[in-house]
């Protein structure tokens, strides 16, 4: 029997079953199908998967702001115990920037280049909260301090050019913080910075999540920032999450083969190898997408099943997975998933 | 070291990024002049893979352009073979040497036509290097390049949209192979990829290198993806190299307090549940880059010797390093024995 992930104690977002559409004039591509999350204060989940993997379409729709024609065909997305996904889009607006702050890979592209970093802090705090002029200038001083720019004040009135990258894409942190949200969804916020700069960015965001509480949705594509920060993980391959568990589970101990194979695929320091474990071929696209378990022409494991009848998550010793390695009767038949030395890092 | 394919001496090149005449005039600013590569000298081993790291801006790509010819060298000189490519006067010889060398971009999206087919675009190079004397003998070598890189023969009659980002990077591949260089540079040909498809580039990259007695230079910001494809590393920061290492010593014991920095700073999937040391302090403006070592306003060793005097690049025991500390025996160093399996 498939299962649900495990409810999430106290979960302050729960994602339900969530169907993302989009109609094209070759017919409906479904970027996004049948996702379910929770996330609870203070943690953070990492949401990682492959380009079109549809990670940042699910982000997308948690903040509401799927691009129309794209919508939401089924599920639900509840904030603390309040359905989101229905919401009108003027009480949509409200939420995104009070209650779901944003941080997306591109600093530039979220600051306006005509009004200084002060003044676009200042609004954002007098849009969501009831401040005075003074009140807000001295909470947005306070924010810059605490995302780490030194010299908040002499750099209120300066303009996002007169930033570097990493600077900015601090100033882009304090603007989703203006509100003090309580989730913030951060996607690829680190993908456009230099190494040393993420590293900043990365010890930033847990000190977020730590001394706020704030939940925050990590969406990248890079295993290396997950593992630093994250407390779990959702692994997605065309449009399903094929994998969740804890961080260490999943990287350490993959139990879908996709999984394992993304983690044995990245080069490290120190692994001496000298090929690296290849997955054969590519995802395939939204309007081809295999009979059975999408991963089934790449899988070196498939098995009939795999081909005509799709996995739903599993418990998979230690991680759910959408993989009929794990069949509960395949393990009473004793042909176990013999998974266990499967985990490409160890 | 074997006898060395490509040498480069002291190169540098220099970008004119003043505004207007007519705001210079008006607002008093002096001429501004980017110094993206500032001396660099280094030599490549035929059959070696020598990387080039560094963050953006530190030059790296500067120096693949410039030994490409898409630049012409502000200073310094460039040698194939021990020859300058300057002083060959000649253009059909220096046809003739550029044959000898191929690029391959990031970006596989950019780097193709999109209105040629595949047999267009890959028979090109060999095409006006006249390599091939028949449109048969050009549609058979299309058709063998494409199968040596993993696509199929039939591929040749397709266009560029019709393939995913990893395949488009194997036609970029085999339109580099077409003129049969011995010389590849590569400007972070995989930093566009998903892993899944940068782990079948990087072996398809090691594959082509042994089959076709390669040599490459590989320019990446990505520690990990270095440390798998190279024979040596060289480490660049503004404009400079700081640090040039066989790769094992390098990750096993670099010397340079930026290469301990970057070695930090790099996002690792072993690392999970531990804190990496941040690092503190980002790279300045490269156009007024800080006196004496460019690196000492982020260096938790510099003295006083480091804000006045440039540190050059200078043998130590095995690598050559750019650091007054580390040849002046004040900068502690540490060995991360079996950094590296041994391989």
């Amino acid at each position: 029997m498939p299962v649900a992930p495990p409810p999430v104690a106290d979960a302050l977002l729960a994602v339900d079953d969530l169907t993302v559409e989009f109609p094209t004039r070759r017919g409906t591509l479904t970027a996004v199908r049948g996702v379910s999350f929770a996330i609870a204060a203070g943690e953070v989940l990492g949401l990682v998967g492959e380009s079109g993997a549809g990670k940042s379409v699910t982000g997308a729709a948690v903040i509401g702001l799927i691009d129309p024609p794209g919508r939401i065909a089924s599920g639900r997305i509840v904030l603390d115990g309040r359905r989101i996904d229905d919401l009108p889009s003027a009480a949509m607006r409200r939420v995104r920037g009070r209650e779901i702050g944003a941080v997306f890979q591109d600093p530039l592209t979220a600051l306006d280049p005509l009004y200084s970093i002060g003044r676009q802090l200042v609004e954002t705090i007098r849009a969501h909260l009831d401040l005075t002029e003074g009140q807000a200038r001295e909470r947005a001083l306070s924010l810059l301090a605490d995302v780490g720019i030194p010299a908040p004040a002499s750099r209120f009135d300066q303009y996002p050019h007169q930033f570097s990258g990493g600077m900015r894409q601090r100033v882009v942190i304090a603007l989703a913080l203006a509100a003090a949200p309580r989730l913030i969804i951060a996607d690829e916020p680190t993908t456009a910075l230099d190494v040393s700069i993420q590293a900043q960015i990365i010890a930033l965001l847990a000190r977020l999540a730590r001394e706020h509480r704030t939940a925050i949705l990590l969406i990248t594509h890079d295993m290396g920032v997950i593992a630093e920060i994250a407390s779990r993980v959702a692994v997605m391959y065309a449009g399903r999450i094929v994998e969740i568990g804890d961080v260490d589970d999943v990287i350490h101990r993959p139990r879908h083969p996709y999984t394992a194979g993304l983690m044995g695929s990245i080069p490290s320091v120190g692994s001496g190898l000298e090929r690296l474990p290849q997955i054969e071929g590519s995802m395939p696209r939204l309007d081809a997408i295999p009979a059975g378990c999408a991963f089934n022409p790449r899988c070196p494991r498939a098995f009939d099943r795999c081909r005509s009848e799709r996995p739903g998550l599993l418990q998979a010793n230690g991680t759910l997975a959408a993989c009929w390695l794990h069949a509960p009767e395949r393990k009473a038949a004793g042909a176990g998933p013999g998974w266990s030395e499967g985990a490409v890092h160890g | 070291m074997a006898e060395a394919l490509l040498e480069v001496r002291d190169m540098a090149r220099y970008f004119d990024v003043s505004p207007p005449w007519l705001n210079r005039v008006i607002e008093r600013m002096p001429r501004q002049i980017l110094k993206a590569v500032d001396g660099v000298s280094f030599s490549i081993a035929r059959g070696e893979t020598l990387s080039l790291v560094g963050e953006s801006g530190c030059g790296k790509s500067t120096v693949a352009r410039v030994i490409c010819g898409l630049y012409e060298p502000t200073r310094g000189s460039i040698l194939l073979e021990g020859r300058d490519l300057a002083s060959i006067r000649d253009r059909a010889e220096m046809l003739r040497m550029r044959r000898r060398f191929q690029m391959i971009f990031q970006d596989p999206y950019a780097s193709l036509n999109p209105r040629w087919s595949v047999a267009r675009i890959v028979a090109e190079p060999m095409r006006s290097h006249r390599l091939v004397s028949s449109k048969r003998e050009a549609r058979a070598a299309v058709e063998k390049l494409l199968s040596d890189v993993g696509l199929a023969p039939r591929d040749a009659d397709k266009y560029p949209h019709e393939f995913s980002g990893g395949q488009r990077q194997r036609i970029s591949i085999a339109r580099a192979l077409s003129s049969r260089p011995e010389f590849l540079v590569l400007d972070e040909p995989t930093s566009a990829l998903d892993v899944s498809v940068q782990a079948q580039i990087l072996n398809l990259m090691k594959d082509l290198q042994r089959e076709h007695h390669l040599t490459f230079l590989f320019i990446s910001h990505n520690l990990a993806v270095v440390s798998h494809i190279s024979t040596r590393v060289g480490v660049m920061y503004l404009g400079r190299i700081a640090e040039i290492a066989p790769t094992r010593l390098l990750f096993e014991r670099p010397l340079h307090p930026y290469t301990r920095m970057l070695e930090s700073a790099i996002p690792d999937i072993e690392m999970s549940g531990k804190a990496r040391t941040p690092v503190a302090g980002e790279v300045p403006n490269p156009l007024d880059p800080p006196p004496g070592c460019t690196f000492h306003p982020r260096c938790p060793f510099a003295r006083e010797k480091c804000r006045i005097e440039p540190p050059p690049l200078a043998p130590f025991e095995g690598a050559s390093v750019a650091c007054h500390g580390i040849h002046e025996g004040w900068v502690p160093i540490h060995v991360h024995r079996g950094a590296l399996a041994a391989s």
